[in-house]
């Protein structure tokens, strides 16, 4: 990029590609290691991933290696001009990079920084003869391969839900059930959790297929057990082929079913038992050495009685590092680089997981008020468009002040509507008069109303939109409402909730749609009327040297 | 069809040829405007110089007959890396290739004007001949280099006008580069030295106020004193200032008076040599649109259109007469002049745009505030 036309020489180019007759990038003779992002800005492109390759750049700096960053976002740091020491403004495709790999010859490339994007290039690259830090392409290929990974499970004897591959209706119709509804069904290969979706019976799967068999350009169709009401963990590990270490386990306050980067979690989870954390850290352990993962790994479990599945494992960054890095004060995409640049965690000095102090919650910021008429739920495709932090001693605080400054404050007194679906009738009922005992007035629809009137609280019917007005809208719309609790159940009470979403986020009333979402809610809001909040900075909480600093660099 | 870009250093470009057929010399420039091709090329600065246009796609616009800066183009030739296939604007009355190959001059296109431009920024201007009819490449070499070159060599007589003429047509209404109204009075008569006049500069001189009378470069001082004007204007002009020993001349006789006197581009530099200073020429000189320009009793950068090649030398001026008004901000060469004892000033920008930012449009204002006093 020159905005001078050639005209004066520039010391830090943004270097990108033309068919033109000569080349301007005159690369150097240092020992350098090529970095690639995670592609160009939209909406579930993770500025988590940018997070991985600064701290990648600054680490192999370093080292002493020369940097080179190849990405085409000009949102993120790490194509600032400062950040890398060379910098290629360039679509994450094979053409490109490897023109780039031609031109400057780095002794590696690292491809685990920028989500699946770059993940994507690994085989094509190893092919073409590049060398790929960091896990093996086999290794990598091992855990994005159903039928490998699949393998690899039975064998280390890990539990994960059922699943199957359909090529045509007929085989997803047997397979789903098999498996036993509801099912999670998507094509094979894709991104970001796009085209994929929750089908609670066979009617569902038909009108999913009939759309998706064409989307799956003949690859197939991925059909899972979805395991519902399930704690869904997600765990960050370092690994250099030797040791696994565990960066956090955080735990989703939304269901399983919700994208990772949208759904609130809590380091460290509050809620999973000391037997379920010990078999999540030895999966983990077990998941990292099989394949001889060196770097950044994820791993997601769904856990269900006594049950820990694993869903899904990524020899990647995940979008949970910087946050997992920011609350521990471990930069674990420092940590990987350095391995992949051949450190050991034991030379590094790392050896156990990082202690955590007090709660660190996770919330995802949703653009839905700045894009009226969007779709409004949260889903297995991503919509958040930031995220944010809040830090306290007790959960019930670290909820409150996330809830804050991702834009929705919880109230602390007024009015609660709830409208859930049969099946959570009953954990709503605990919840409602959680709300009841601080004091909040309690509005429900007719069924739920029936159900708590039951259980005796003091509740007030309200019309569903579809009863006539004054309906719950119009509660919203007149400011009646503090919260709003509503958990649709499968597609149709999805599509049955949207106005009420929709005015939700425009009169800007907190909405949950999760039941574990509300109790958190109630945690918070409890904690928020007992004491005030407290303000430390990140910079404060590491400065007490109660943990592992020396990972957490000034420029930090 | 193919066509040749040498230069004399031997470097060799092939290309396409759009306009006329034929094979020229002269000094190979970059411009690095991104719009306003048709302003650049119809300006007379331009005489004997080979233009590559830095923004890669042109012609797109076509050319229309109200956006020239004199009766015809005057570059020698175009160098271009794409010329549009097609002309998409309402007001395009031709394209630019049958509006160049009418006027005899050659263009070439699919060269890598970004490489051309690296190597122009890196040897300075170099002497350049263009082939639109199969003249092989070693002779077109021997061509550029057995050309004079511009350096002191008076170009100037190629573009002046022959007779004295009036001008009273102001800019079109709807381009008005500020929001004020063009003036409807013009009560201001002010003769301008025709150095390779541009249009635009009269239209601006007459939207704030102005009856001009055109004359020829060659006019002697006392014509145009004789003509009892309230103000003179010194125009821009083409190749170097000290090749025009009689235009200097004429400018130190009418520093004598006490006229209002404003300069731009040539007759900035003429003012300059006629102050007793020097003008040197830079390695590849500035053209483009977007040059800063810092005025020092302001401290306000202006963004500015600028077309040279040579510039005053601010050590050959007398301090205590001369103040440098402007610097340029990329190179800090002199931009501007104002005399202490003399309503007398000159910029080396081009406050008239055409094309270009406006920033610089009050300059036009100040020279009639000086006429007013």
């Amino acid at each position: 990029m020159d905005t001078c036309a050639a005209e004066f020489g520039v010391d830090t180019p943004y270097l990108y590609s033309s068919y033109e007759t000569e080349s301007e990038a005159a690369p150097t003779d240092r020992r350098k290691v090529m970095i690639l992002g995670s592609g160009p800005n939209r909406i579930g492109q993770g500025i988590e991933f940018d997070y991985c390759c600064v701290q990648a750049c600054w680490a192999l700096q370093d080292l002493g290696y020369e940097t080179i960053m190849v990405n085409c976002n000009p949102e993120t740091v790490s194509t600032d001009y400062d950040t890398s020491d060379r910098l290629y403004f360039e679509p994450l495709t094979l053409e490109d990079v490897l023109d780039i790999y031609e031109a400057e010859q780095p002794a590696g490339v690292i491809v685990q920084f920028g989500g699946q994007t770059p993940l994507n290039l690994t085989k094509p690259l190893q092919a073409a003869g590049v060398p790929i830090w960091g896990t093996a392409p086999d290794a990598i290929d091992l855990a994005e391969d159903r039928g490998r990974f699949g393998a690899l499970l039975a064998e280390l004897d890990i539990p994960q839900p059922a699943n199957g591959i359909a090529a045509n209706l007929a085989e997803a119709r047997q397979i789903a059930r098999q498996i036993g509804y509801p099912v999670l069904v998507r094509p094979s290969y894709v991104l970001g959790g796009r085209a994929m979706a929750i089908c609670y019976d066979e009617a569902m799967l038909e009108s999913y297929v009939a759309e998706a068999v064409a989307a799956a350009e003949g690859r197939g169709l991925l059909i899972d057990q979805y395991i519902e009401d399930a704690f869904e963990v997600d765990v960050d590990a370092v690994a250099d082929g030797r040791q696994v270490i565990i960066g956090g386990v955080m735990q989703h306050i939304e269901e399983a079913g919700v994208h990772s980067g949208d759904s609130a979690c809590v380091l460290p989870p509050y809620k999973i038992s000391y037997y379920h954390l010990n078999t999540i850290h030895e999966y983990v352990r077990q998941l990292g050495l099989a394949p001889g993962v060196r770097g950044l790994m994820n791993v997601q479990f769904a856990i269900k009685d006594d049950i820990a599945y694993v869903l899904e494992v990524n020899p990647r960054a995940s979008r949970t590092v910087p946050f997992v890095s920011k609350a521990t004060g471990l930069s674990l995409a420092r940590v990987a680089a350095q391995i992949m640049a051949g450190k050991t965690l034991a030379e590094l000095g790392i050896d156990t997981e990082p202690k955590i102090d007090g709660f660190f919650v996770k919330e995802a910021v949703l653009p839905f008020k700045k894009l009226p008429g969007a779709i409004n739920t949260l889903g297995p495709e991503m919509r958040s468009t930031g995220e944010v932090m809040g830090h306290a001693a007790h959960f019930g605080h670290a909820f409150a002040k996330a809830e804050m400054a991702a834009g929705t404050a919880l109230p602390l007194e007024g009015a609660v509507l709830i409208s859930v679906n049969d099946f959570d009738k009953g954990s709503a009922s605990k919840i409602a008069r959680d709300f009841h005992r601080m004091g909040f007035q309690l509005l429900a629809t007719r069924g739920t109303a029936r159900f708590l009137a039951h259980a005796g609280l003091p509740v007030q019917a309200v019309n569903k939109v579809s009863q006539g007005s004054p309906h719950v809208i119009d509660y919203v719309r007149r400011g009646e409402l503090a919260l709003i609790v509503n958990t649709p159940l499968g597609r149709d009470a999805y599509s049955d909730g949207v106005a009420l979403r929709r005015e939700a986020i425009r009169y800007n009333v907190p909405l949950l749609t999760t039941l574990s979402a509300a109790s958190a809610a109630v945690a918070g809001i409890r904690a928020l009327r007992q004491s005030e909040l407290k303000v430390r900075s990140l910079q404060e909480h590491f400065g007490r040297g109660t943990l592992r600093t020396s990972a957490l660099e000034s420029r930090l | 069809m193919h066509a040749i870009l040498a230069l004399e250093d031997n470097t060799i470009l092939h290309g396409e040829r759009f306009g006329a057929k034929r094979t020229v010399v002269g000094e190979v420039v970059f411009n690095t405007s991104m719009t306003g091709y048709q302003e650049v090329i119809t300006d007379p600065s331009y005489r004997g110089q080979i233009v590559t246009m830095t923004t890669p796609h042109i012609g797109n616009v076509g050319v229309n007959p109200e956006d020239v800066e004199s009766d015809r183009p005057q570059v020698q030739a175009l160098v271009v890396r794409e010329i549009s296939p097609t002309v998409s604007n309402w007001r395009a009355a031709e394209s630019l290739p049958d509006y160049l190959a009418r006027h005899g001059i050659p263009g070439i296109s699919e060269v890598d004007t970004r490489a051309l431009t690296r190597h122009i920024r890196e040897r300075g201007a170099l002497k350049a001949a263009l082939s639109t009819n199969d003249m092989p490449a070693a002779e077109l070499v021997a061509l550029a280099r057995a050309w004079e070159g511009l350096e002191n060599r008076d170009t100037v007589r190629e573009v002046t006008c022959a007779e004295p003429y009036t001008w009273q047509q102001g800019g079109l209404h709807q381009f008005q580069p500020n929001a004020h109204a063009p003036a409807d009075a013009h009560p201001y008569h002010v003769v301008a030295y025709d150095f390779g006049l541009k249009h635009n500069i009269l239209r601006r001189l007459v939207d704030h106020g102005c009856r001009v009378t055109v004359v020829p470069a060659t006019t002697p001082a006392e014509e145009v004193l004789a003509r009892a004007p309230d103000g003179v204007f010194l125009s821009n002009g083409p190749g170097d200032p000290a090749g025009l020993p009689y235009a200097a001349a004429a400018v130190k006789t009418l520093l004598a008076s006490d006229l209002p006197i404003f300069g731009i581009c040539l007759g900035h530099q003429l003012l300059g040599l006629a102050l007793g200073g020097r003008t040197y020429k830079l390695k590849f000189g500035h053209h483009g649109g977007n040059q800063p320009v810092r005025d020092e009793a302001t401290g306000r950068v202006e963004v500015t259109a600028q077309n040279h090649n040579y510039a005053v030398d601010p050590e050959s001026l007398d301090p205590g007469r001369v103040h440098v008004t402007h610097w340029n901000l990329n190179d800090h060469t002199v931009e501007g002049l104002r005399l202490t004892d003399r309503p007398v000033f000159s910029v080396q920008y081009h406050p008239e745009a055409s094309p270009g930012p406006h920033d610089a449009d009050y300059l036009f204002a100040r020279f009639v505030a000086m006429m007013q006093r």
